[in-house]
């Protein structure tokens, strides 16, 4: 029986070793293996503070998640072909630098997080769960026409975007850029928790009279975690639009939502590591067990299958056996 | 996650050794979909590149297979192990054109070999084009060119034409226009993964169009067939091969009969490489080949013709031997266009019903010596 | 635009509603009843029209393949309750999205391991081919109308069983509250296990039914399963009447935008412009309609307040 707090130290070992490994042995696929990891963590984390500690499901963070990315291909698509993308108030021709990105990024993301909250945060339970999917349907029937933009077949970004003073296309490197910002995600998450506003959050997520009844409002609660969860999500599109060097509607799919939820739930729900913990699991199965046969999605669903039954609160819960997150 | 075929023949190692081939072995990886809705596509381009590999009695080929599920950066994914971990020399396989266009840019940068045995999309043909690419089955446009190019000679004098409101469709479109020479009686994109063509169906009823021209690959030309055929409407329907192949047609049934199809490939061809192909491929797999299989059949002969000649570390010359395209097509005559694209010849085929199973059957050759629109815009 | 093309587009837009609503209603009530998000009822449908393609080749004959579909589905959805469903009533929705969601993976590869990974063949029987003349000259395929009957029928029959009769009772308790009606005596596993049954056979037919038009493949089953959900979210969840009337609006709006919206925009557009705007928001027009019900009414059309 372990504390929660030394199952997240391991794992942040794990996050540091396993690439030094691959490193030192070159093996740069795992390295790319582990950034992928990475990358749907940090959209996971964010999924995480509007569902695991907000309590509402949202199933259509893939609209965040692939917004990010349209973000990144188009000003990176500009630049790469130097035409000019808006003309007046300034002379705008994109930009391929990834720090302008994902500031860019994060803004728009949370514009639409606002957009999106403010008119489905007015529902509950699967009324929410469908409204949110029905965002991202929209914005994937809406990017697979947009012809401008690639359409179904998306946009190629033929080198990855710049970082002042490093090598993005070194794995390694691009690997320490994703994993620096994903400890970023994960302090701002550690005090956001611990914060009034996050104690707020949780408590909302319990009862909404009780909360209101301390002073808070709780819509502005939930629309403030919205947004903020969506623009983490964001920031990991463009991350993995940057990844991939290649950006697609496929980015906005519901069943890229569903797989969010998914690492959440295998890591536990509303724990700070929950969604790392889902996510290194996920990608690792998907890699080793594609393997043992054609149909290997079989496998995956019964040990997913597995998991929930058996497995009450996510890895985190099987392991640590504490009801709360402690300190 | 490796699936390897190798294939080992005493006899071929002898010969090969006398024949002073490389001896180094050479690693081909094939990114295809081999899950999900769309698998059997996948699944056809898998066993016609592996009878032609087992066929070659090469031992030093050898192949890894991976499955793309149809997600972009799944197949990105792969790419980068195949590359990276896996070493391999040329890649293959992929199916649709938004993976191929995820996928093949980076794979050729990284000086990699790429042979599509499918997906042909006009960005790699023109501005994207590059020396480490090569198309073996068609540039897109080139079946709805040769659609255009059967209804002019068939006295069409206008046509209603429907795709999905998506790339690939809309480049249908553009395709059919670009060689038919009447005038378009109606213009309607659908959604894409739609099921239900009723409203559709109407349309065409509704504008007394001489002909049909359809792309709609996969379950929704499954679907659009069958319901047309249901709606008692006569107007007469033609497409490319996609919605006709052999896997399909066994869905479909009598609602296709009669359809005329454009393809570069049929089983009745007539020359040697081809019916020692159908039959082969029948004993092999149980089943009659599609283009889909043919093309990766012609990939790996390709291939395996380019490896006579030069190895493939030394990419100049195994270029150079690709460029040749030096080998017994099943499409009979076959060369390459300076854009890397075939320069072959397209029929029209019409389906007919043969015993129990529902195939095709060449009516005429509609374009000769093909190429493709894009050779101009290719700076290479 | 003929008053006739008018005419036929709408009875196509009922029709493709009449088929939502029989894979919708079993969805309604399996939340309406258990609270149980069913992720899983596209991949009842998909089987459901699977074995009726093979029941129908094997055996020639439709109306077997039909009720093979709504049997193999019923007990694919009985098993299916018994051994996973039942331990997931008293977690949270989001246990219930991760069980299901496996669930399609399984049964998709599954169907696929089975089957193979090409469509399947399955066609109209002789007997319901053709096209008849309705009044106002339109020429409308005799299965569809046929289809439209048939679901109508079976949305009349679940009507009456729910009102009617001694089990409809039970659901409509069961939706209120779960805890008393267990009190007052009556089996709710049993009740469950039935709910859940009827559910996937209702499934399991429309996919029999519309599969017979369509194509029968691996993955048939999410995309209507999608619309399913946006249905029950207009009616309002639990409500067979509003999974009736939320198939037909889906329906209607889907089909009617998307031959008229790009006409709209061809007015003041020119064609390429027009049909692009058009279609996109044409495949966009359900998701926008179904914001718009949940802006005026966030239970849905006939949802219970919450």
């Amino acid at each position: 029986m372990i504390k929660e707090r030394q199952l997240n130290t391991f794992v942040l070992g794990l996050l540091i070793l396993i690439p030094i490994w691959a490193y030192l042995n070159d093996e740069p696929f795992i390295i790319t293996l582990m950034t992928r990891a990475v990358i749907f963590a940090i959209a996971a984390v964010g999924l995480n503070l509007a569902l695991g500690i907000g309590g509402f499901i949202s199933f259509g963070h893939a609209a965040f998640f692939g917004l990010g990315g349209y973000v990144m291909g188009i000003l990176a698509w500009h630049s790469q072909s130097y035409v000019t993308l808006i003309e007046w108030p300034i002379i705008f021709e994109g930009t391929k630098s990834m720090p302008l990105i994902w500031i860019i990024t994060i803004l728009l993301s949370a514009l639409l997080a606002a957009i999106i909250g403010m008119i489905s945060l007015k529902t509950t339970g699967v009324y929410f769960i469908m409204i949110t999917l029905a965002f991202a349907q929209m914005m994937y029937y809406f990017s697979t026409s947009w012809s401008a933009y690639g359409g179904e077949d998306g946009l190629s970004i033929y080198m990855r975007n710049s970082f002042p003073g490093l090598n993005t296309l070194d794995p390694i490197q691009f690997f320490i850029i994703c994993c620096t910002i994903l400890f970023i995600v994960l302090f701002f998450m550690g005090r956001l928790i611990k914060s009034p506003f996050g104690l707020a959050l949780n408590a909302s997520r319990q009862s909404r009279q009780r909360v209101e009844a301390v002073g808070f409002d709780f819509h502005k609660l939930q629309l403030t975690a919205f947004i903020l969860s969506g623009a983490i999500t964001g920031l990991a599109g463009a991350l993995f639009a940057d990844l991939n060097r290649f950006v697609s509607p496929s980015m906005f799919s519901w069943q890229l939502s569903g797989e969010f939820i998914v690492f959440i739930i295998i890591g536990g729900v509303g724990r700070l590591f929950g969604p790392v913990i889902g996510a290194l699991i996920f990608v690792w199965l998907e890699h080793s067990i594609g393997g043992i046969s054609d149909y290997w999605h079989i496998f995956l669903g019964l040990i997913l299958l597995a998991i929930v039954l058996f497995g009450k609160g996510g890895i985190i819960g099987l392991v640590c056996r504490e009801d709360t997150q402690n300190e | 996650m490796n699936k390897v075929f190798k294939f080992p023949i005493i006899i071929s190692t002898v010969l090969s050794v006398i024949a002073g081939a490389a001896s180094a072995d050479t690693k081909i990886g094939m990114i295809t979909t081999l899950s999900g809705g769309g698998a059997g596509l996948g699944v056809d381009v898998r066993d016609g590149f592996m009878l032609a590999i087992n066929q070659s009695g090469r031992s030093d080929i050898e192949v890894i297979i991976e499955d793309d599920q149809r997600k972009p950066d799944v197949a990105v994914k792969l790419a980068d192990k195949m590359i990276q971990s896996d070493k391999v020399d040329i890649l293959t396989g992929i199916i649709w054109s938004n993976l191929a266009m995820a996928v093949v840019p980076s794979v050729t940068a990284q000086g990699k070999f790429y042979l599509s045995p499918n997906a042909g999309p006009s960005a790699l043909a023109g501005k994207g084009c590059h020396e480490n690419y090569f198309n073996v089955a068609w540039q897109n446009d080139n079946l709805y060119e040769a659609a255009g190019a059967y209804a002019n000679s068939a006295g069409v004098g206008n046509s209603f034409v429907l795709a999905p409101n998506y790339p690939a469709g809309k480049d249908a479109i553009v395709g059919y226009k670009r060689t038919f020479k009447g005038d378009i009686a109606g213009e309607l994109y659908t959604k894409l993964g739609q099921t239900d063509y009723a409203a559709e169906i109407a349309q065409i009823r509704a504008s007394g169009a001489e002909n049909v021209f359809f792309f709609l690959p996969g379950g929704m030309g499954i679907s659009f067939l069958k319901q047309y055929a249901a709606s008692g409407v006569d107007i007469p329907l033609t497409g490319p091969a996609f919605s006709f192949d052999q896997g399909i047609l066994q869905a479909v049934g009598a609602a296709a009969l009669g359809v005329v199809n454009t393809s570069q490939w049929n089983k009745d061809l007539d020359n040697a490489a081809n019916k020692s192909f159908v039959k082969s491929f029948k004993e092999a797999y149980g089943r009659l080949p599609s283009l889909y299989a043919s093309q990766g059949f012609d990939t790996a002969n390709l291939v395996i013709s380019a490896l006579e000649k030069a190895d493939v570390n030394n990419a100049g010359a195994f270029r150079d031997a690709l460029r040749a395209a030096d080998f017994e097509s099943t499409r009979g005559d076959f060369s390459f266009a300076s854009n890397q694209h075939p320069i072959q010849s397209i029929y029209a085929r019409q389906v007919i019903q043969e015993g129990d199973v529902f195939t095709n059957k060449v009516l005429s050759m509609v374009l000769e010596n093909h190429s493709n629109a894009y050779v101009d815009d290719c700076k290479m | 635009m003929s008053l006739v093309l008018i005419a036929e587009q709408i009875l196509n837009g009922l029709q493709f509603g009449i088929m939502l609503f029989l894979m919708s209603a079993g969805l309604t009530l399996i939340f309406g009843v258990m609270g149980l998000i069913n992720l899983a009822h596209g991949s009842l449908y998909m089987i459901g029209a699977f074995i009726a393609a093979a029941v129908a080749s094997a055996t020639g004959s439709f109306i077997l393949a039909l009720v093979a579909a709504l049997s193999a589905a019923a007990l694919a959805g009985a098993i299916v309750e018994m051994t996973i469903i039942r331990k997931l009533y008293n977690r949270d929705h989001l246990d219930q999205v991760l069980a299901t969601f496996a669930l399609i993976l399984i049964f998709s590869e599954g169907t696929r391991w089975v089957f193979g990974s090409f469509p399947l063949y399955l066609d109209v029987p002789a007997y319901l081919q053709g096209a008849v003349t309705l009044p106002g000259g339109i020429q409308y395929p005799l299965y569809r109308i046929t289809l439209i009957v048939f679901g109508l029928i079976i949305g009349a029959g679940l009507g009456l069983l729910i009102t009617k009769t001694r089990i409809g009772v039970q659901i409509r308790a069961g939706e209120n509250d779960r805890e008393m009606v267990s009190a007052l005596g009556v089996n709710i596993s049993k009740l469950y296990t039935f709910v859940f049954a009827l559910g996937a056979a209702l499934a399991g037919l429309a996919g029999a039914l519309v599969g017979t038009i369509q194509s029968v493949e691996v993955g048939m089953g999410e995309p209507v399963l999608i619309l399913a959900f946006v249905v029950i979210v207009i009616g309002g969840i639990g409500s067979v009447k509003g999974a009736l009337i939320g198939s037909i609006l889906v329906g209607l709006t889907d089909t009617l935008g998307g031959i008229f919206l790009p006409k709209l925009f061809g007015l003041f557009m020119d064609l390429a412009t027009a049909t692009n705007v058009g279609s996109s928001i044409a495949s966009m027009s359900i998701y926008i309609l179904m914001s718009i019900v949940l802006v005026w009414r966030p239970t849905g059309l006939f949802g219970q307040k919450i």
